[in-house]
């Protein structure tokens, strides 16, 4: 029998804001243990939260980017649960009224386009981070506090790969906005997710476990794969699924039932009291709303459109926004696009790679990429030069006109001068002639490369091609082969 | 003494802040052992701020409170000062910062002595709940204080303190002033910034002064009160000159007497005072007229729904984690939080935190909690109502005077009801006075209870001081 799987996802996102949530600590990441704390993100007697209006500001922007509605009233709540980690021992978060309602991420999963709603973006606080020493423990609260969006999904999501793909392009929208650094390693993206398996036909959906704080996408992958497996099997097996957390045990690979005692929670939420309601008048939004870029499916599409560049590489092109936005630079300076494109995804990105660099601190400027292409466009260089410019310009930086001057880079079209080349080089190369006449077609790339050779690298390669077929037929005839 | 006679006083020469302190650290001395308003003196401390701030006069640079010592609920942080709240859970926890009114009283130059007494969390309405020591009332050292700013009430009655600060949630200020005799004045909720108040009741609390006169308060509120960044309920309002305010008539006033507030089995020796103190209004050209608050019958039940639902959150950073007392020998986390939260608080606020922690469960939530929001509305629009016709409205401030210490402390429903009417003028969020107006015949004090418009502090000082003025002093 077949089984469906039915995922939904909540992502917890750091936003990018330079203090906390609720008070003037830093929020950045790295710092010594509990040297970004105050009296308020402590939780200590009498203090009071303040709410961060450019976190505000993020969430809403994450909800334009994604179609939500967004609410022209929301509210704090306060969720109460006992945790060392949790200086109040309630959060601050959104209960009934969050700030976003609704939205949906576009995935693409084998080839086609998968629609994936959003329900809800609620605005929350951060906790701290318990540490474990050898006889005591520790918590750390430089983290408590930090803007923290949730953005739950329905539950739609149908197989472990679409809940990655579902990730990715999340992440995607949410480096375009702007709104988080979605720095893994640093914590800014964690993941709870829900699951559940049901055997096709079958209306109703089954049990659901929920596998907590997850923080790879690679963890969500993994942990989902092995989780509608064990479930499959359990049901397999006349077994039941229990309503239950889990959590991932990346070494051992499997998903473990966490203790009922960690997880049974009442979380008694009521509107805090110390916070005024969120009230965002229309103009505000859609003042938001005009600063927002592009979606990066919108912005593909585009460029498919505008630029007539093929569907592949506008995917490539932006997948980065930084990218983007560099290829749209030159290739509006640019009367060919493609050749634009071309150059970005092939030796831009393999230098960037080398070196380890991003694009916005290459050397080269969007302009200075247009003008190469148009020099190589108008047979001023051919692309072996090219490719030397490139490297320079990649560099140093400079104006590409000026670099083929200076380095003797122009292209010899002269035919007059490129016979004498290709003369010397069959005079030189009596083996491959032989070898060429014998029918060996190869050997006359070797010829066009002693050609190139002689002319350091400036002959026009299609005119090398026709002069050397001509002199070759010559040749050909004089030995009556 | 009050506030503004020892400024004169200072400002003519003839006594300095120095000696003022010192005359009330030899009152709490010679006193304190019998009445027990304080947990804590500062001595060392409050002489140092004591000169310091008649080095200021002398050079000229004086605030309007330079010199005059205060009293302060253990419920405010002050800075580097404990801040217990009455409560064993907190032993140990030294403020790392200083509350808004805190702020602008030291600000102004204010003298910080000690530490009043108070009921566990501002929790009780006698005193008795604090988890170190009774504090007896000083007109009768058999009767309660009040509560739960009867520490400060009592520092101010019994000649410990000049002025004093306390909390009021549910009548916290109120009562014990009236229980004492003092002057205690409730502002409207976002009036005085709350931070660094350690929160009962987020919703309901507000720090107010208790003093001798109505001046005082006067004078102690313009310096408190104001807009404050830390506070998002504080109101961005103007602080008007509330001396200013304080005239000796009261022509062209016009005094509400609630219905609700003069009921049948109240006690009658109460009821003649306030009476009394009606007509005195009266006499000074106010026109009194009757109104009503039909949903007064509600306010107990509400008010201890939302209290005790907001403390039950409020309470709960009380884990021995990161200050105050912790309970050894605990096994794991959970373990800890039970250990030291049993043996941290005391019995009302344990039941408090059980009763708050019950009506947000699920599935209660909607009976308990959302109901009393709905009750509160309907209060405060009967405020609402009331005031369209009147400037401020006069009633007792509680239904009885002090009773005997461990009278009722076996019986907390029927403490409870003794908040009648001062719970209203939190759940509505409006200001309320408590001004003594005469004595039964055991010489326990009356208060009379002015109520009035939400920001309008200026009306109930006026007509507090005009009667104070008319009333003369007190037999007791």
């Amino acid at each position: 029998m077949k089984y469906l799987t039915t995922i939904g996802l909540e992502v917890h996102v750091q936003l990018k804001t330079r203090s906390k949530m609720f008070c003037g600590c830093s929020a950045e990441y790295g710092a010594d243990p509990n040297t970004h704390v105050c009296p308020v993100c402590l939780g200590y007697p009498g203090a009071m939260p303040v709410m961060n209006r450019d976190a505000v500001r993020l969430t809403v922007i994450t909800g334009l980017m994604i179609g939500s509605k967004i609410s022209e009233y929301s509210k704090f709540d306060r969720k109460s649960y006992f945790y060392p980690d949790m200086p109040k021992n309630y959060q601050i978060s959104q209960y009934d009224k969050p700030l976003c309602i609704g939205g949906s991420v576009d995935i693409e999963i084998g080839g086609t386009i998968k629609t994936i709603g959003v329900t809800r973006i609620h605005l929350e606080e951060d906790v701290g981070k318990n540490m474990h020493f050898q006889s005591t423990s520790g918590v750390d609260f430089n983290r408590a506090g930090v803007p923290l969006m949730e953005i739950v999904s329905e539950p739609e999501i149908s197989s472990p790969e679409e809940a990655f793909a579902y990730l990715q392009a999340l992440k995607q929208i949410l480096l375009y906005a702007g709104v988080s650094d979605c720095n893994l390693e640093e914590g800014n993206v964690r993941c709870d997710v829900n699951c559940s398996v049901r055997p096709e036909g079958q209306k109703e959906l089954g049990v659901k476990a929920e596998i907590k704080n997850l923080n790879t996408f690679k963890g969500v992958l993994n942990s989902l794969k092995y989780e509608v497996e064990r479930q499959v099997e359990t049901i397999k097996a006349g077994g039941k699924i229990h309503q239950e957390t889990r959590r991932w045990d990346t070494d051992a690979g499997v998903t473990i039932a966490m203790r009922s005692k960690e997880y049974a929670h009442d979380y008694r939420y009521f509107p805090e009291p110390d916070l005024l309601p969120v009230v965002l008048s229309s103009e505000q939004v859609a003042e938001w709303k005009s600063g927002l870029p592009e979606l990066p499916r919108d912005r593909r599409g585009r460029f498919v459109k505008e630029y007539g560049i093929p569907e592949y590489d506008a995917a490539v092109l932006t997948a980065e926004m930084d990218v983007a936005g560099y290829f749209e630079q030159a290739a509006r300076l640019s009367s060919n696009p493609k050749l634009v494109s071309n150059w970005i995804m092939t030796e831009m990105m393999r230098l960037l790679s080398e070196k380890g660099m991003a694009i916005k601190d290459v050397a080269v400027t969007p302009a200075a990429l247009a003008g190469l292409v148009k020099l190589v466009d108008d047979k001023v260089i051919n692309s072996n030069s090219a490719k030397q410019v490139f490297a320079e310009l990649f560099e140093k930086g400079g104006d590409p006109v000026k670099i083929v001057g200076k380095k003797g880079l122009v292209q010899v079209s002269d035919s007059g001068a490129i016979e004498k080349f290709v003369d010397q080089a069959i005079e030189e190369s009596p083996k491959s002639v032989e070898d060429y006449l014998r029918g060996k077609a190869a050997a006359a790339k070797f010829i066009v490369g002693q050609v190139m050779k002689l002319s350091r690298g400036r002959a026009n390669p299609q005119l090398v091609a026709s002069i050397l077929e001509e002199k070759l037929k010559v040749e050909k005839r004089k030995r009556g082969v | 003494m009050t506030v503004h006679e020892s400024l004169s006083m200072m400002e003519k020469g003839e006594c300095t802040s120095e000696q003022l302190v010192r005359g009330m650290l030899d009152e709490i001395r010679v006193q304190d052992g019998k009445i027990g308003a304080y947990l804590s003196v500062q001595e060392e401390d409050a002489l140092g701020q004591a000169r310091l701030a008649d080095k200021a006069r002398a050079g000229g640079r004086k605030g309007r409170l330079t010199g005059v010592p205060i009293a302060v609920k253990d419920v405010l942080n002050v800075s580097g000062q404990p801040c217990t709240c009455a409560s064993k859970i907190l032993q140990g926890y030294i403020s790392p910062y200083d509350a808004t009114p805190i702020a602008r009283l030291r600000a102004e130059g204010a003298v910080f002595v000690g530490r009043t007494n108070m009921d566990e969390f501002a929790m009780g309405s006698t005193t008795e709940n604090s988890g170190f020591k009774v504090t007896r009332n000083p007109r009768n050292t058999d009767y309660v204080p009040g509560g739960s700013s009867g520490g400060s009430a009592a520092a101010v009655a019994g000649g410990e303190a000049i002025a004093a600060l306390g909390t009021d949630t549910g009548g916290s200020i109120r009562q014990p002033a009236a229980f004492c005799g003092c002057v205690g004045l409730k502002p409207t909720y976002g009036r005085v910034s709350r931070f660094g108040l350690t929160a009962f009741a987020s919703s309901l609390d507000q720090v107010g002064p208790i003093t001798k006169d109505v001046r005082d308060a006067a004078l102690l509120l313009g310096v408190i009160a104001g807009w404050d960044e830390m506070d998002s309920t504080c109101m961005k309002l103007p602080v008007p000159d509330y001396s200013a305010a304080l005239v000796p008539d009261l022509k062209k006033v016009r005094l509400g007497l609630p219905r609700e507030y003069f009921v049948k089995g109240m006690d009658p020796e109460v009821e003649k005072a306030v009476r009394g103190a009606v007509d005195k209004c009266r006499e000074l050209g106010a026109e009194i007229v009757e109104v009503s608050l039909p949903h007064t019958e509600y306010a107990i039940a509400a008010y201890y729904i939302i209290a005790t639902a907001e403390a039950s959150a409020n309470l709960a950073r009380f884990d021995g984690v990161r200050y105050g007392f912790r309970a050894q020998g605990a096994e794991d986390p959970i373990d800890m939080y039970c250990k030291t939260r049993a043996a941290g608080f005391g019995a009302e606020v344990k039941r408090r935190i059980i009763l708050g922690t019950y009506v947000l469960s699920s599935g209660y939530y909607d009976a308990y909690y959302l109901w009393a929001q709905k009750v509160r509305t309907l209060i405060r629009k009967d405020f609402e109502d009331a005031f369209k016709c009147c400037d401020a409205l006069l009633t007792p401030v509680s239904p009885t005077v002090a009773y005997k210490i461990g009278e009722k402390s076996g019986d907390p429903l029927q403490m409870y009801l003794g908040d009648i009417f001062t719970v209203t003028a939190n759940l509505a969020g409006i200001c309320g006075l408590s001004v003594p107006c005469g004595a039964n015949s055991k010489g326990l004090p009356v208060g009379l209870q002015v109520l009035g418009p939400a920001f309008r502090e200026e009306n109930i000082l006026r007509v507090g001081h005009a009667y104070e003025t008319a009333r003369g002093s007190i037999k007791q």
